[in-house]
């Protein structure tokens, strides 16, 4: 049976395309993921299906219902959950099911029996009263689909219900839309993680607004079998990476652990590299066929760490001893030890409110640490120790750029306030604008950049005073899987000239970029190891996520 | 102090400010606007009031007193009643802001030589006009009664008391120190809400220079416009000015300097735009209320006294009004300028510290 039909639908806000002619069919029992990156056009299409938004061309049916004339009859067949679902964060758990029980229309008899229901169905049953504001990023997207879901709708739309939850929880989320589907329900899953969108029966695939693919998941990435390779090297792994990238009929290239995963063209055997010991073949997943779908991965040459000086070795760069920060009775940081090796790429993992960032804010001197000592490049950053800070270079979540200023504003002030001037602060910025190319862009506001320049922007302003050590805090949240691989390609080319990274990150493929993983949970270290050591720590053939997954399960209850 | 790292915070903190058109004009037009609007809206005098009279009396004198009083500048409308009830009613119903009650013996007593008392009803609601009504009414009874007038008044230094030579110098200090507190109290909250916060704590610059950097524009705006509205005073009201125009800016550029380390504090400690916004208002309109602006400062308790005494609006408006209509002398400015000086020293430090204790 067919839930949603869509029949050549357009939207433009403004100059921006953010659909343009889509047409395709959503069954019902089935779980539909809508997926692509940010700006895709995911969220446009999940409004228009909930009735919030009419198509400027083309029609949709929802639920046998037109979604612009019959919005009143739509609301009672069709469950929406926005990005950021609406609870009342001062109610507490059970609160915000009953307001939305009668928002819904509830009969009265009915409450006990369907709350009873929702909260052994999302396991919230022990938290009724938490109030939702203190419920960790998992068990709010959990109480969202419950409050969303209060009525039992013909269609659930869920906006990004993957988003601040960590792994566990999310395996839970996926265990409750099966249950739905199998009760004869359409869901519709949008997703930015291509990982998430294998898991779904069918898939329609978006990227600037244009419909890429539709069907199962399998169909796509059996379009690339017998194309994906993963080779052994004797050499270093970002070297390697950068060889296997320019070699002829290589479509992408990715690390994973001490490995290279190369995806080659239609018809290519698997590159010949004299550094290469063995050439396994691996099935494609659905990251591989998306990026061939457009075309391929970039190459691996970053002309702007190109441009970097060497960095001397300098043995321990970072080290944290008994690194603990409270507030309050919480303990945020719970005694981190670890050290940070010069020309090293050091990623710290966890779930949401496992204590990265309060770690990550310590080693850069924004956080007083409760106890314990960060020594970065050789100083005690908390100690505001200027010349100290010169050393180190900082992209913050979100990349913070002055919105008010143009970009070339923008560069002009970092490079000032690392106290650049004259013509070396006019050479070092060029530098940056060829390196990264932002040469065409020079004049426009950060805020109308894509999510893809913003971040080169950032990486620009961070890398001004050319920094031994790098923080990137979740540098490639939201960004599209093709601007990741440019971003983690000049990151290689930093750290093959001798810069040290510390990264923090809740994408499973970008820790498979760092020479050491340390697993965070619930404020300690429970892990630190190299990716592929804790990936065999939950057995063969396991990926990173399953041993995130292993590893945190493993760990006592509270 | 490192100059470059310095230069660019205050030309960053300058574009942030001037860079968006609409964000120029968001910041110049509504104060300007406002000076225009309050220089002619914020007046104590008393014109177009509708008065009740209820005349009891129909004799000559009562005649006559009603007659002077039913003409008198002030009076708009007159409501004539006939009855206790309706004169209660009137004024019951705000109909009128006061009712002339002239009882049956006026006219005998007065002629008589004795005295003659009217009852007048105010209301109590509008007490301030209720009050200058009053006074007027009295001065007209006074000529009335024939008797000599007891006191002659003469208003030194604004002999007509024209209300805009007041209003519109005080209008300077109060907009201005609102667009500079605004302008400050945003800048560090909203670095913090992008983000930009964190990456300036990180760069090697110092918390005095983050504090300085943000203190010179704002400082720059709020003198700007302060002088544009006293041009505004001299120009375009003719406010008579017989101070020094020199002392007068020295004392605006330091008024301001003072106003933006409060706004500086309010924005250390606010997480949010939001919050920021909230605190200026919740900071800047006691402000003025204790400032002797609306009420003298002699009129508070004693407590309030001297906390007006650390409001850098006190001591500039003295300054001002002085400036414009009383040849205010040197040594009366300096003795209003340590004031604000203390206050600007006490509250950059203040924010300085503020932004030092998330460093260390």
């Amino acid at each position: 049976m067919t839930a949603i039909v869509l029949e050549n639908l357009s939207k433009t806000f403004g100059k921006t395309l953010a659909l343009q002619d889509i047409s395709g069919q959503i069954a019902a029992g089935r779980l539909t993921g809508l997926v692509g990156p940010d700006g895709a056009g995911k969220t446009t299409l999940i409004r228009m299906m909930a009735g919030l938004l009419g198509p400027d061309e083309g029609s949709l049916r929802v639920a046998g219902l037109d979604p612009v004339t019959q919005g009143s009859a739509l609301a009672e067949s069709v469950g929406y959950m926005p990005q950021r679902f609406g609870l009342y964060e001062d109610l507490t758990v059970l609160e915000n099911l009953r307001l939305y029980a009668e928002l819904r229309g509830l009969a009265r008899a009915d409450y006990r029996h369907t709350l009873d229901r929702l909260l052994e169905f999302t396991r919230l049953g022990p938290f009724t009263d938490r109030l939702a504001g203190r419920l960790s990023g998992g068990m709010k997207q959990k109480l969202g689909l419950a409050c969303s879901l209060v009525t039992t709708p013909d269609v659930l739309l869920l906006d990004e219900p993957g988003v601040g939850v960590d792994p566990v929880s999310r395996q839970d989320l996926w265990r409750m839309v099966q249950a739905l589907t199998g009760e004869g329900m359409a869901v519709i899953w949008a997703t930015a993680y291509l990982e998430e969108a294998e898991q779904c029966e069918d898939v329609l695939l978006l990227n600037e607004g244009q419909l890429r693919f539709a069907g199962r998941p399998k169909e796509l990435t059996s379009r690339l079998e017998g194309r994906c390779f993963s080779l052994c090297g004797s050499s270093d792994k970002r070297a390697l990476l950068a060889q296997v990238l320019t070699a002829p009929g290589v479509r992408d290239g990715t690390i994973e652990g001490d490995r290279i995963r190369v995806v080659m063209d239609a018809g290519c055997p698997a590159p010949d590299i004299e550094s290469v010991n063995a050439v396994i073949p691996v099935s494609p997943r659905f990251e591989d066929a998306f990026i061939d779908l457009l075309g391929g991965g970039p190459g691996g040459q970053s002309p702007l760490a190109d441009q970097m000086p060497e960095v001397a070795s300098m043995g321990d760069v970072v080290s944290c001893q008994n690194l603990t920060r409270r507030f309050g009775d919480f303990v945020a940081a719970d005694s981190v030890i670890f050290r940070v090796r010069s020309g090293e790429i050091l990623g710290l993992l966890g779930p949401n409110g496992a204590g990265k960032s309060t770690t990550f804010k310590m080693l850069c001197g924004l956080l007083k640490p409760s106890s314990g000592e960060a020594i970065v490049a050789g100083k005690d950053l908390s100690r505001f120790a200027t010349d100290a800070k010169l050393r180190l270079g900082y992209m913050a979540q979100k990349f913070s750029l002055y919105g008010l200023l143009s970009v070339r504003q923008n560069l002009a002030f970092y490079a000032g306030v690392y106290g650049l001037r004259g013509r070396e602060k006019k050479e070092r910025i060029r530098q940056m604008v060829d390196g990264l190319q932002l040469d065409s862009l020079l004049d426009s506001a950060p805020d109308q950049l894509s999510l893809g320049f913003k971040q080169r922007l950032a990486l620009a302003c961070a890398l001004m005073h050319r920094p031994p050590i790098l923080f990137l805090d979740e540098p490639t949240s939201g960004v599209d899987p093709i601007t990741r691989r440019e971003f983690w390609t000049h990151i290689n080319g930093l750290v093959a000239k001798g810069v040290t990274v510390l990264v923090t990150t809740h994408f499973m493929d970008e820790a498979e970029y760092c020479d050491r993983v340390a697993l965070m949970h619930r404020g300690r270290i429970i892990a630190l190891d190299s990716p592929d050591r804790l990936k065999a720590r939950a057995g063969q053939g396991a990926s990173m996520e399953q041993a995130f997954i292993h590893l945190i399960e493993a760990e006592p209850d509270e | 102090m490192n100059a470059s790292r310095l230069l660019a915070q205050i030309l960053k903190e300058l574009l942030s400010l001037l860079r968006d058109p609409r964000a120029r004009a968001i910041l110049v037009l509504p104060p300007l606007l406002q000076l225009m609007i309050f220089s002619f809206a914020a007046t104590l005098e008393v014109r177009n009031a509708t008065i009740a009279v209820f005349n009891e009396d129909s004799g000559q004198p009562a005649e006559t007193f009603v007659s002077a009083v039913t003409h008198a500048g002030f009076v708009g409308r007159v409501i004539p009643v006939f009855d206790q009830q309706h004169q209660d009613d009137v004024i019951e119903r705000g109909e009128a802001l006061l009712a002339l009650h002239i009882p049956e013996e006026f006219s005998r007593l007065r002629l008589a030589g004795e005295a003659a008392p009217v009852q007048v009803i105010l209301d109590g609601q509008q007490a301030n006009t209720a009050q200058v009504a009053l006074s007027y009414l009295q001065a007209i009874a006074m000529a009335q009664a024939d008797a000599e007038e007891p006191i002659v008044l003469r208003h030194a230094f604004n002999p007509n008391l024209t209300y805009q030579w007041y209003v519109v110098p005080s209008l300077s200090g109060i907009l201005s120190m609102f667009i500079a507190l605004v302008v400050t109290a945003l800048s560090i909250a909203r670095e913090r809400e992008l983000g930009t916060f964190d990456q300036l704590l990180v760069s090697p610059t110092t918390p005095a220079e983050i504090i300085l950097a943000k203190c010179l524009p704002a400082v720059l705006v709020g003198f700007v416009m302060g002088s544009i509205m006293i041009s505004a005073a001299l120009l375009l009201f003719r406010v008579p000015f017989t101070g020094s125009l020199l002392w007068l800016a020295g004392a605006l550029g330091l008024f301001m300097v003072s106003v933006v380390g409060i706004g500086l504090m309010i924005s250390a400690v606010s997480k949010t735009q939001q919050q920021a916004i909230l605190g200026a208002f919740a900071i800047g309109v006691p402000m003025v209320l204790m400032s002797g602006f609306a009420t003298p400062v002699e009129n508070m308790p004693l407590i309030l006294q001297w906390v007006s005494q650390a409001i850098p609006l006190t001591h500039f408006l003295v300054i001002v009004q002085g400036s414009f209509l009383k040849a205010i002398p040197e040594s009366v400015v300096l003795s209003h300028l340590w004031p604000m000086a203390v206050t600007a020293l006490v509250t950059l430090m203040g924010a300085t510290l503020v932004v030092q204790r998330r460093l260390s």
